[in-house]
């Protein structure tokens, strides 16, 4: 029996985007137990809801995280808008539809690129980053923010795309699905990426589901687990199939994402063949009073909002069940057995946003 | 789309386990638990998911009495509980991996359950305490 | 392998020598807030929809303040100002070191005469 250490792991470690602290119990090169620490960035947005006016307060959800700052706003809005009973124009819908899938495809090129970045494969990791800037641009001329949209409001949405912009989106999507193409290839055959990835932090199909863990995570490992499937918004118009993989390791977490790339460019171009003329903004009057919850799906995972109002102009509670800390219990199970070389791999393919677990 | 109504089932604290046990036994996932405060008064819900369904039962709750914890059924649910322990002050008995008041740094303990929280302006140079 | 050297050598870097060339923006980007003073009258319905807490209006001094850094640029100012004076112009502000007052102060109201 050989002697057991602690190594400590986070919160600044070079492959490590955001702030986690692990207490690894390592026995010679082996983790033999993780013990996960946050509370590093914890803002309290959730406590602030009872402060601001609710259509002011749709700025701050979005800005819960950074990646996935669109999908935070539009669930806020749709369970704001469910405990009003307002129904938005059919429009403001798919036009949600299509800039939560752009905002889907930036988040998973980044991880892609930091993943990439993680096994020391940095070349990767710049060309990952190169064709998200693609997207960004996108986002860009049709919203005004590169990663902060704005664009969400309860009722609908601010900024209308015009034909001529959606036949333009329309015709850089073969563009990006060339690259999406060859990044997949490098992903799928590298020999580095496979070597680094292929039958390491397995979560087998029962555990995954036991643990509740959610988005690429639970989808890595035989679960067709996706709120998209619901049909919420616009998504029951536009096809949607889940991508799901059963190897329920490393690569295929990585491969469910890569995979999601195309899904998104699919339903961009489904929305866009289907997207109604009409309006994009209700006017909203009067105060929420109810609660519900709000289930959506962020590039990470399925995201929780729930809101609870008593007919003021403040709402009573906030909550957001955000997917990174659904996946904290899987990591920690993927994490008992690996080598210490592998934590930062393991550690990065739930795609942790530490900024969105603790608001 | 407007989306069906959601029903919330309020249930007394000594039936919780078991119906935790017999979600398990369907074969639920575990979506989330949270907890609101209205008034003086907690509630703590809990959120089941099968096949694209989510089921919610609510508990009452102080912050005197413990909650049991249903780390033993799902072991999924210590993040959850830790973070209502930490944040709202709510205990919980026999959490798998308890914590005990370290999952959130906080600067204030319990930031969300008591009423001691003011809002304070600060300029950006002056120095947070 | 070989076109991809070839490609890269021929067009040089894919980045911008931010921050002194100057960022690329697109006609609606959110870049920065500006007023035009005269129109305002300084009934706060910025201050009080701004969910950053970024500006202070004095009726009484007629002053108008805006800390950029605090500033999110969400543009809910500026869909709630009744005299549209606010308005969200493309570029972005220069890096700085240090927190970023803007105080305007108003013209005097012009005395309305007697009849």
């Amino acid at each position: 029996m050989s002697k057991k250490i602690i190594v400590p792991f986070g919160p600044q470690h070079p492959v490590l985007p955001e702030p986690i602290h692990l207490d690894l119990v390592l026995e010679d090169e082996r983790v033999i137990e993780a013990i996960p620490s946050i509370g590093y960035v914890h803002r309290g947005l959730e406590k602030l809801v009872e402060k601001r006016d609710y259509k002011d307060y749709v700025f701050i959800s979005e800005r819960i995280c950074g990646i996935c700052s669109f999908i935070h706003g539009a669930t806020y809005c749709q369970a704001v808008e469910q405990v009003m009973g307002v129904e938005i124009p059919r429009r403001a819908e798919f036009l949600r539809a299509i800039w939560s899938e752009y905002s889907r495809m930036h988040s998973h090129l980044l991880w892609l690129g930091c993943f990439a970045d993680s096994m020391g494969y940095e070349n990767l990791f710049m060309d990952c980053w190169k064709v998200r800037e693609k997207i960004l641009d996108v986002l860009e001329r049709t919203t005004g923010g590169r990663v902060i949209q704005g664009v969400n409001r309860v009722g609908g949405v601010s900024r209308d795309m015009d034909k001529e912009e959606l036949n333009r989106i329309k015709s850089e999507i073969p563009g990006l699905r060339a690259d999406y193409v060859e990044l997949t290839r490098i992903f799928d055959e590298d020999l580095t990426v496979q070597s680094r990835t292929k039958g390491i932090g397995m979560l087998p199909k029962d555990t995954a589901w036991e643990l509740g863990a959610v988005g690429p995570t639970i989808r890595g490992s035989g679960h067709a687990v996706d709120a998209r499937m619901t049909g919420y918004g616009a998504y029951d118009e536009l096809d949607f199939k889940p991508v799901v993989r059963t190897e329920g390791d490393c690569h295929a977490r990585c491969m469910v994402r890569t995979g999601e790339l195309f899904t998104s460019l699919d339903l961009i171009e489904n929305a866009i063949d289907r997207i109604p003329e009409g309006d994009i903004i209700v006017p909203v009057k009067g105060n929420p009073s109810g609660e519900y919850y709000a289930q959506t799906e962020q590039p990470r995972g399925e995201v929780i909002h729930y809101v609870k109002a008593n007919g003021k102009k403040n709402l009573l509670r906030h909550r957001v069940r955000t997917p990174t800390l659904a996946n904290v219990p899987a990591l920690v199970q993927m994490l008992a057995g690996c080598e210490l070389a592998d934590v930062p791999v393991i550690v990065l393919t739930i795609d942790p946003c530490i900024g969105c677990m603790e608001r | 789309m407007k989306q069906p109504d959601q029903k919330v089932e309020t249930i007394q604290v000594e039936e919780l386990i078991h119906r935790v046990h017999s979600f398990h036994d369907d074969g639920y996932r575990l979506v989330q638990i949270s907890c609101a405060q209205e008034g003086d008064a907690f509630e703590v819900t809990y959120s089941f998911d099968k096949n694209l369904s989510i089921s919610h039962i609510r508990i009452p709750a102080t912050p005197e009495n413990p909650i049991p914890s249903i780390s033993k059924i799902y072991l999924a649910s210590f993040v959850y509980e830790n973070e209502i322990a930490d944040l709202f002050g709510i205990p919980f008995s026999g959490i798998a991996i308890d914590y005990k008041g370290t999952f959130f740094r906080t600067s204030v303990p319990h930031p969300f359950g008591t009423s001691q929280i003011t809002v304070v302006k600060k300029k950006p140079e002056e120095q947070h305490e | 392998m070989a076109l991809n050297v070839l490609k890269n050598l021929i067009k040089g870097p894919a980045t911008i020598r931010y921050p002194y060339q100057p960022a690329k923006v697109t006609p609606v980007t959110r870049g920065h807030l500006v007023i035009n003073i005269e129109n305002c009258i300084f009934c706060g319905l910025c201050r009080m929809h701004c969910p950053a807490d970024a500006i202070e209006v004095n009726k009484q001094e007629r002053t108008w303040q805006l800390n950029q850094f605090q500033c999110i640029i969400c543009g809910n100012c500026v869909s709630y100002c009744p005299k549209d004076c606010l308005s969200i112009k493309q570029t972005y502000l220069p890096p700085s070191a240090s927190a970023t007052y803007v105080t305007i102060t108003g013209p005097e109201p012009e005395t309305k005469e007697n009849p």
